[in-house]
């Protein structure tokens, strides 16, 4: 059971992908980060909102579920690389089959139900493209 | 700083045990190595104890304190040590860097978990608690899910075959039959592997460690001093530690742990040796990818070649490097915060010559690589038995 205010506090990465930017490296992180760990106290970070596509580096289909992910198994886990750079988790919906290459693009979905009456968590999952 | 020795060293049979609870285990582990020192016990000035999660796994917390307690050693100061997998190892380095420093003169260090007393998925969602909850475990990632992204990248990029991994699982359940301590003592075939439940795809459930009960210790003195109450101390000629990101997807590399391979040159350049001149080690292989990138981290094979070396035998005992001859986390089992402890009592036997049938001939320089989840934490320690040069 989770309290809601550590989801209300991820509700700009996790709904709209909102993150960060150094602005004196240049390097954009994900999630937000409020210390650039490349130039430590000479950062300067500021929030960045990222494209939603990116490209799968690495997948896995995943058959045995944590506890509030039964009903979706088996699912895909992916790292997708967005196309600004960082790298980060999320399931591949909407297909059984994804090779490393593949173009996707976020969605936001159901991520799991805190049973049996508790929260019901978002975030963005990805689906395939073809652009 | 002063050198350091082990002079003693003691574990629990690992695996599913029903009989004994926390308590029982690092008792045992701990009186088996003060009795493989000749120590009463008088002589020890601190104790440092490796474990992961005794707070979901048996409710109960400050277990540095209960071990104390329960060894009979209060009121000399107790120290737990939390780095996930790699709390044995990294205890290990605090016990080590605390008689170098000439802090102490006689320390135990201790691992243990307790680790089936609780539900398999509360077990499972505890040890995801090595990754990142918010943005791995939250999308749905569990550890054998995180190891198996790793696999697919390295399978991708050197052309690495699903055989390749099941190959080390079967070298290592061969080693663990010959363990009377290891949790699994019965051989398998690449068939078993292969056929066996798919837990993340290309993971199956003869690629993963297993959840298992045990305890580990080990004695540690000044080098000069253990010479005077023990035939063979075994010297710890390196101890090095790294850190990376807790999420994998932060890494600029799938096919590498940064943390290993920055431990390990620094452990090497501490040891004034190389990777070819070790005889046997123990390395972390919580999953079969994981064993093939820590050969390869550590610098016994080039990067890409660690599958190719499981498959044709290099790494079993009789091999180019004995790999794991304790049975690995694979075989032997894993409870969590013992197996860096563990590691280091197998190589101790190993360099003392006492590892009965599954002994490597001649063995003199071992090393142990302990990873915590997924390589955000890495430590190693080479040992030498200094009777044999
Ligand atoms: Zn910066």
């Amino acid at each position: 059971m989770t309290n809601i205010a550590i989801t209300w506090r991820r509700i700009p990465e996790r709904y709209c992908i909102i993150g960060s930017i150094c602005k004196t490296c240049s390097t954009k992180y994900f999630p937000l980060r409020k210390f650039c760990p490349k130039c430590r106290r000479k950062g300067k970070m500021e929030r960045y909102q990222f494209s939603p596509r990116g490209t799968i580096y690495s997948y896995t289909k995943v058959y045995a579920p944590p506890a509030g992910f039964e009903l979706e198994a088996p699912y895909i886990l992916a790292i997708v690389k967005l196309d600004e750079g960082p790298m980060l988790s999320a399931q591949i919906v909407n297909t059984q089959n994804v090779e490393i290459g593949d173009r996707v693009e976020m969605v936001f979905r159901v991520i799991k139900r805190d049973e049996p009456e508790g929260l019901i968590h978002y975030g963005y999952k990805f689906e395939k493209i073809t652009d | 700083m002063r050198k350091v020795a082990i002079v003693g060293v003691g574990m629990t049979k690992f695996g599913e045990e029903w009989n004994r609870g926390f308590r029982d285990l690092i008792l045992e582990a701990g009186i088996k190595a003060l009795e493989d020192a000749n120590l009463s016990g008088k002589e020890i000035d601190a104790i440092y104890c490796g474990t992961m999660a005794p707070g979901p796994l048996i409710g109960q917390e400050h277990a540095a304190a209960l071990l104390a307690d329960w060894m009979g050693l209060n009121p000399i100061p107790s120290t737990r040590v939390e780095a996930a997998c790699a709390s044995g190892g990294v205890a290990l380095r605090q016990g080590y860097l605390a008689v170098a420093s000439g802090l102490h003169d006689c320390v135990v260090v201790g691992g243990v978990e307790k680790m089936t007393d609780v539900p398999g998925p509360d077990v499972i969602s505890t040890l995801g608690g090595a990754g990142d909850e918010e943005w791995e475990l939250f999308f749905g990632a569990t550890f054998p899910a995180i190891y198996a992204l790793m696999a697919k990248r390295y399978m991708y990029e050197f052309n690495a075959t699903e055989e390749q991994l099941a190959a080390v699982a079967v070298k290592n359940h061969k080693h663990g039959a010959k363990n009377k301590y290891a949790q699994f003592q019965k051989e398998i075939d690449i068939k078993t592997v292969l056929s066996s439940k798919v837990v993340a795809w290309p993971l199956k459930v003869f690629d993963c460690s297993p959840i298992t009960d045990g305890a580990a210790a080990v004695v540690l003195m000044p080098l000069e001093k253990a010479k005077k109450i023990v035939e063979q101390p075994i010297e710890i000629v390196a101890s090095a530690q790294a850190s990376d990101t807790l999420a994998l997807h932060d890494r600029e590399s799938l096919t590498e742990l940064k943390a290993t391979k920055i431990a390990a040159k620094k452990a090497f350049e501490q040891a004034g040796l190389q990777p070819k001149d070790v005889d046997v080690a123990e390395v972390h292989d919580c999953f079969t990818i994981a064993e093939i990138l820590a050969i390869e981290d550590i610098g016994f094979f080039e990067k890409g070649k660690g599958g190719t070396a499981a498959e044709n035998s290099l790494t079993e005992i009789g091999g180019q490097i004995p790999i794991n001859t304790s049975g690995g986390l694979k075989a032997c089992g894993h409870p969590v915060g013992a197996t860096g402890i563990k590691q280091a009592v197998e190589i101790t036997w190993q360099l003392r010559e006492q590892a009965n049938s599954r002994q490597v001939k001649g063995a003199k320089i071992g090393l142990t690589h302990n990873v915590g989840g997924s390589g955000a934490t890495c430590v190693i320690h080479i040992m030498k038995n200094p009777a044999k040069f």
